[in-house]
């Protein structure tokens, strides 16, 4: 076993903390309110999307930003509670990418 | 497992070196460093149980723990600095013993 990807106090090298503030995507905050809907609803615990984080290829969990994390770990929690199937998910994605075009 | 409250304010600590598969709930940074109880915050369902949806009982013990920055990060820290954790109990043992055999 070894330090999680998610557990970097202290490691050298991060360089200093970004703190300017920055305006959120439409996206981010539908991600935010998605989480806290099935926070409210008890389909989810903060825990284990935390856990589902850990989880996560490495290199995926590096390059994605902070609500990309939110949003693979509430997919990863839903395909794994079975509430939804991950063909389900790709299913509507393509059809938002036929409506709206790709991301 | 027992979860009643073992530790008081005061009483010196050491955090386990542990490493498990699952949520562990400590940073790796503090796993087998010494400090001291500051708090007791309560008995809260257990978060690594949690974490894989089950029902986080029994209840552990949730302190504030405190340690001067020196022994966690050695001599770049600012020597009279205290760093605060939230640690559970399972991740506690006591080291009273081997800290009076480290005071000079």
């Amino acid at each position: 076993m070894a330090r999680g990807h998610h557990d970097i106090g202290g490691l050298p090298g991060a360089g200093p903390i970004d703190q300017s503030e920055h305006t959120l995507s439409d996206w981010e905050i539908l991600a935010d309110a998605v989480n806290q809907a099935l926070g409210a609803r008890g389909v989810k615990r903060t825990d284990e999307m935390r856990r589902a984080r850990e989880e996560m290829d490495s290199a995926a969990y590096r390059d994605m930003t902070y609500y990309e994390r939110w949003i693979a770990s509430i997919e990863a929690i839903l395909i794994e509670k079975k509430i939804l199937t991950k063909e389900e998910i790709d299913r509507k994605l393509s059809q938002f990418e036929s409506k709206w075009g790709e991301p | 497992m027992n979860s009643a409250t073992q530790f008081k304010p005061g009483d010196r600590v050491t955090v386990k070196f542990q490493d498990r598969p699952g949520h562990l709930r400590t940073p790796w940074y503090i796993r087998g460093k010494s400090g001291w109880i500051e708090q007791v915050h309560g008995e809260f369902r257990n978060p690594e149980s949690l974490a894989f949806g089950h029902d986080g009982l029994p209840k552990k013990t949730l302190y504030l723990v405190a340690f001067n920055q020196s022994d966690v990060w050695g001599r770049t820290a600012a020597p009279k600095d205290k760093l605060l954790v939230d640690i559970y109990e399972h991740w506690l043992e006591s080291s009273a013993q081997e800290r009076e055999e480290c005071e000079p």
